[in-house]
């Protein structure tokens, strides 16, 4: 487990001091992917990279597995940090070294491994992230999907407990994003490994995270599972990013509404419920009317989800209300 | 025919002369290379937000490598005087031009180190540091080796100064094809042996640069 306890975070320029992370507290549990979403300058570089303490903390305690790592001193770090992979946004690899030399690296610099047990991981690796045909190639032959998967192989080397991943998609085309996400997804479910992925697209929290936090000027300003922050967000800067990765404007949205008659309710379904032929029988049984105004039906990580924004007219709308919360629908009341 | 025009010219000579700047050329070369990449790579280290961050040190290192680089070589080559004749008995000949040529050498080679060094992208270095290797680890693993082609190029560079100082040299008596052509060809008119020398010279650099280029052209895996 991850906790951070009343962490913060403060750069010294020129003699003054600019927060980049304000007081935070949270725990990110073992071998759950949790998603820390923000825009830039919104501190969550900062926070992922406390985490293996390429950044120090200027307050606060940081306790990974019951072991408070704030004042580790040079070898336990180097020891600690072994068991944090890391990959990055530009992939990061060593331009001068092979495929494999790059997954062999931080074995190499353990300086606890034999050759051969180098040798058999770095296959046993290559194999996973389906590269085994490029071993020999240097990163400059790659694609940035495949430079990608090296740095997933070269993070998972010295077999980490735990991932942390900066913006690891965000240089990557969205069906490439979609197969690095799909391989993080598995190494979760295998290897247990506890994810840490840091991203400014909602969509990439919604496809892999199990839980999110987002950050807004230094501060967390909602956490949750992912299910309820993104269907329910409560904060601007999260309906912000809700809003955007459905590519929905408010302003047009509220524009809808205005014209619609009738009482509006935005009805939210999860999991079982998405598949019920519910508003046709409710629509009967209570003798309401009604249009939809907008709608959506997804998946959140491996939760189906539909929401949908319903005017309603003429019958029992009380009763029809109750219909629906009867039957496990979440129901708001937006007019 | 070629004997008619080159009539002053002794092969003789231009051939010991021509092992005499090789000579001086290559030992000056390992030197500034031996001194220089440790310095340069110091330089970078202890410079602004970068590993080992020492304003201090940095500064006294960069005065110190400005100082060199700022004296006109043929200054240097006098000033060295006394400091040579200290170290290896000698200022003039091969040997005693070899200490000058260092000293102009090394701290050039320096600043190119730390440049190439600086090229490389941070990312590469954090990404090292995140695997918990050491600054050493860093040093040989990863900057180095990224650098690699800056370096060689800069090796390049250096050794193509080189030439040219080695050149400057025959003003103290340190022999090689540029104490020749001051000798023959300039202070006794002999104008083909000063035509023979530049050519051999531009010969060499010509040679220096291509050598170069296949290194650097070697190590770029981008």
């Amino acid at each position: 487990m991850i906790e951070f306890d009343q962490v913060h975070k403060a750069y010294e320029v020129e003699g003054r001091a600019i927060p980049a992370l304000q007081p935070t507290s949270l725990a990110i549990e073992n071998g759950e992917v949790f998603g820390i979403v923000g825009h830039s300058g919104a501190g969550k570089s900062t926070l992922v990279r406390l985490i293996n303490l390429l950044e120090r903390p200027s307050g606060g305690r940081i306790v990974i597995d019951d072991e408070d790592v704030t004042g580790y001193d040079s070898d336990d770090l180097r020891n600690f940090r072994r068991k944090v992979g890391m990959i990055f946004q530009h992939f990061n690899l060593l331009s001068s070294k092979t495929v494999e030399d790059n997954i062999a690296f931080p074995m190499k610099l353990a300086g606890i491994y034999s050759r051969d047990e180098i040798r058999t991981r770095v296959a046993e690796l290559l194999e996973r992230v389906g590269l085994t045909h490029h071993a020999r190639k240097f990163p400059s032959q790659l694609s940035g999907g495949q430079k990608q998967r090296v740095g997933i192989a070269r993070a998972l080397a010295c077999r980490p407990t735990i991932l942390l991943c900066d913006e690891a998609t965000s240089a990557l085309d969205p069906q490439t994003t979609q197969s690095v996400l799909r391989l993080l997804g598995d190494l979760n479910r295998e290897l247990k490994l506890t994810i840490v992925l840091i991203t400014h697209e909602m969509d990439v929290v919604r496809r892999v995270c199990d839980r999110v936090a987002v950050m807004d000027a230094g501060e967390v300003v909602e956490m949750g599972p992912v299910t309820d922050v993104f269907l329910h967000p409560k904060h601007p800067t999260t309906r912000d990013f809700v809003f955007e990765s459905e590519h929905v404007d408010e302003q047009e949205m509220q524009a809808n509404f205005e014209q619609a008659e009738g009482r509006i309710l935005r009805l939210t379904f999860r999991g079982e419920s998405t598949y019920k032929p519910l508003l046709g029988s409710v629509a009967r049984e209570t003798g309401v009317d009604f249009s939809i105004l907008s709608g959506r039906i997804d998946r959140i990580k491996d939760t189906p989800y539909g929401q949908l924004t319903l005017s309603l007219v003429g019958g029992d709308l009380q009763a029809a209300q109750a219909a629906l919360e009867a039957a496990d629908v979440h129901v708001e009341v937006v007019r | 025919m070629m004997d008619d025009l080159l009539t002053n010219v002794d092969w003789g000579e231009i051939g010991g002369a021509s092992w005499d700047t090789l000579v001086m050329v290559g030992a000056s070369l390992f030197f500034s290379v031996l001194f220089g990449l440790p310095l340069g790579v110091l330089l970078f280290l202890t410079g602004k937000r970068q590993l080992l961050e020492q304003p201090v040190a940095y500064a006294v290192l960069s005065f110190v490598v400005n100082v060199l680089r700022s004296v006109p070589f043929i200054i240097l080559l006098i000033v060295m005087i006394p400091f040579t004749v200290m170290l290896i008995g000698t200022s003039l000949g091969v040997a005693g031009a070899i200490p000058p040529l260092v000293a102009g050498g090394a701290p050039f080679f320096a600043r190119l180190v730390e440049t190439s060094l600086r090229e490389v992208d941070r990312g590469i270095i954090e990404a090292t540091q995140a695997m918990g290797a050491t600054v050493r680890q860093v040093i040989f693993g990863a900057l180095l080796p990224e650098a690699m082609p800056g370096i060689i190029a800069g090796i390049t560079v250096t050794a193509i100064t080189l030439v040219s100082y080695a050149a400057m040299s025959g003003v103290i008596g340190g022999g090689g094809l540029g104490d020749l052509a001051i000798r023959f060809g300039y202070q006794r008119f002999q104008t083909d042996v000063m035509v023979i020398t530049v050519a051999l010279l531009v010969i060499f650099v010509q040679i220096l640069q291509m050598v170069g280029d296949r290194l650097v052209l070697y190590f770029s895996r981008r």
